[in-house]
């Protein structure tokens, strides 16, 4: 038995997605998407840029709103289709028990703000009113993600790009969402700092049990975090499956071509 | 005499019927900003237009004013405005708390109290008490609709952060009957407590910014803290050294130039009657004063 049919038997899934589109007038940005995700289950989406993995990250995440499809949540109060839900209550979501990780650690990060006030953010937005236990929970995250407690007070600014990009991911954990957002988390980093960030987001999958769907273009980001592993190409699913079977043994020519690194993007 | 060229109060009665809209809507929801179409008023922006506007708009010809900037009724600012007053409205004007009808503020709130049927106008430069964190407009009127409202303790927790301590001394945000938060305006923090609960109703209106909002009598009004860091209204620790009063806002005034300086009750109509009526502080000559 496979992992996932463990998982399909044992519970119900956290995130579903069913007929998901989304066009720009006439051009498909991603289209007739469908997957479930179970809890502690890693998805990673791949494809070139232009493969709409972007586009349908943006739409999962409620930062577009798709013109078809539905995408449920298993909410506190049962499964709810977050599209149609009240924009109250989709950005309470967004800030408790979902997470976004930005490419770009400037558009995830506060840049006038500490390191230490970045991380205590959400836990400010929903009610924690003792600095101290703020600041120890921050000390304790800026320690998971291998940032130095005597730079709780310096402003990202100051920060490598790797160390804004663990910042990102510390302030996005602190309240142990349930479902993570990752737009290209490795991206723009150099290539030792990748391997670094990545060993790093391991050990949290790993250790936090954490449900979250990746979009990237790198096929070792997908090799090391990824479960199961969907590919697009011209806005369309064309092939999907546990990530191994995928990148081992791919069916798609599409696949093939990617695994075989004959299209680097 | 009022100048027969302009209306009553300067305002035209449509904009002054379309600035009462706004503040019957600001008393209606109590801490939210209510937009209106500020207009071009003869002075500059910095010089309270937003405040004037709303005083205008509550004139009556029997209403009593007074204005204080800094807690003086003296300052040029208030001078100009309390004269542009007499020129377009002819009402009467007062330094006594007690005697005024409306009262338009700039940074203080008087220390005696206000009575029912009062108005306090507050100047205000800048509403928006989530800007300091968040730039976009449209952003943080998403975030006072929706209550969300971390990023205002991120601001303390970055002054205690960087201080050990919530230096905010200014415009400290508070929140309104447990729903908006906002900027009272930048009056020292020793003065947030008297927003709460006061029979007077309380204005505030912003020019540039063509917002007004309000708190009418007897509004909850809490300052924003943390539970171990809890507000503190402050004020530096010393009596008025010309009427002795213990529990009023002080200015520091230097004196010479040899490093000789005092502290002086910032109300200014406060400290003259607390010497009128005989209470000398450490510098101060109750005779000499109260006969000037
Ligand atoms: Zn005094």
């Amino acid at each position: 038995m496979t992992m996932m049919d463990r998982k399909l038997d044992a519970e119900h899934p956290l995130f579903q997605v069913q007929g998901l589109s989304k066009y720009y007038g006439s051009r498909i940005g991603c289209a007739d998407v469908s997957f479930d995700l179970y809890p502690g289950e890693v998805l990673g989406i791949v494809g070139e840029s232009g493969s709409g993995k972007s586009t349908l990250l943006s739409c999962l995440a409620g930062h577009l709103t798709p013109d078809t499809g539905r995408v449920i949540f298993d909410t506190a109060v049962g499964p709810r289709d977050t599209v149609i839900m009240a924009e109250a209550e989709r950005r309470r979501m967004a800030r408790t028990d979902w997470a976004f990780v930005h490419q770009n650690p400037r558009d995830g990060l506060r840049m006038g703000v500490s390191a230490g006030g970045n991380v205590g953010e959400r836990l400010m937005a929903i009610g924690a009113r003792h600095y101290g236990e703020i600041r120890g929970q921050a000390i304790d995250w800026l320690g998971r993600v291998e940032i130095a407690a005597d730079r709780i007070d310096d402003r990202p600014s100051a920060f490598s790009g790797g160390m804004q990009q663990r910042l990102q991911i510390a302030r996005n954990l602190v309240t142990a969402p349930r479902l993570v957002f990752m737009d290209e988390p490795t991206g723009g980093l150099d290539v030792s700092v990748q391997a670094r960030l990545l060993d790093l987001l391991r050990g949290l999958v790993r250790d936090l049990g954490l449900s979250a769907i990746i979009v990237t273009h790198d096929l070792a980001v997908v090799r090391l975090l990824a479960d199961r592993l969907m590919v697009m190409k011209d806005g369309r699913v064309v092939e999907q499956g546990l990530t191994d079977q995928v990148l081992d043994d791919p069916q798609h020519a599409y696949t093939q071509l990617l695994v075989s690194s004959v299209l680097q993007v | 005499m009022t100048d027969q060229a302009y209306n009553f109060a300067y305002l035209d009665e449509q904009t002054k019927r379309m600035i009462r809209r706004a503040i019957l809507k600001g008393i209606a929801v109590p801490g939210y900003q209510v937009p209106f179409a500020s207009r071009e008023m003869p002075m500059p922006y910095g010089w309270g237009t937003g405040g004037v506007q709303v005083t205008a708009a509550c004139l009556t010809p029997v209403d009593v004013l007074k204005v204080i900037d800094q807690g003086a009724d003296d300052t040029t600012n208030a001078v100009s405005i309390r004269k542009f007053f007499q020129r377009t409205a002819g009402i009467a004007v007062t330094e006594a708390t007690q005697e005024a009808t409306i009262i338009q503020t700039r940074h203080r709130i008087p220390e005696t109290s206000l009575t029912t049927g009062q108005i306090l106008v507050y100047q205000v430069p800048i509403p928006e008490p989530l800007r300091f964190l968040e730039p976009r407009e449209t952003e943080t009127r998403k975030m006072h609709e929706l209550e969300e409202y971390g990023l205002m303790h991120v601001k303390l927790y970055e002054d205690i952060a960087r201080h050990g301590t919530i230096a905010t001394s200014y415009d400290y945000p508070v929140k309104v009957e447990g729903r908006y938060v906002m900027d009272p305006s930048p009056i020292p923090k020793f003065d947030n407590p008297k927003l709460s609960d006061s029979p007077a109703i309380q204005l505030f209106g912003a020019g540039r910014e063509q917002r007004i909002y309000a708190l009418p009598p007897y509004t909850n009004v809490v300052s924003l803290d943390f539970d171990d860091h809890p507000f503190q209204p402050s004020k530096a620790p010393h009596d008025c050294d010309l009427c002795g009063a213990a529990d009023s806002y002080l200015d520091e005034v230097i004196t010479d130039d040899q490093g000789g300086r005092m502290f002086v009750c910032s109300d200014t109509d406060f400290c003259r009657s607390r010497r009128a009526a005989g209470h000398v502080g450490r510098l101060g000559s109750a005779a000499v004063e109260a006969s000037e």
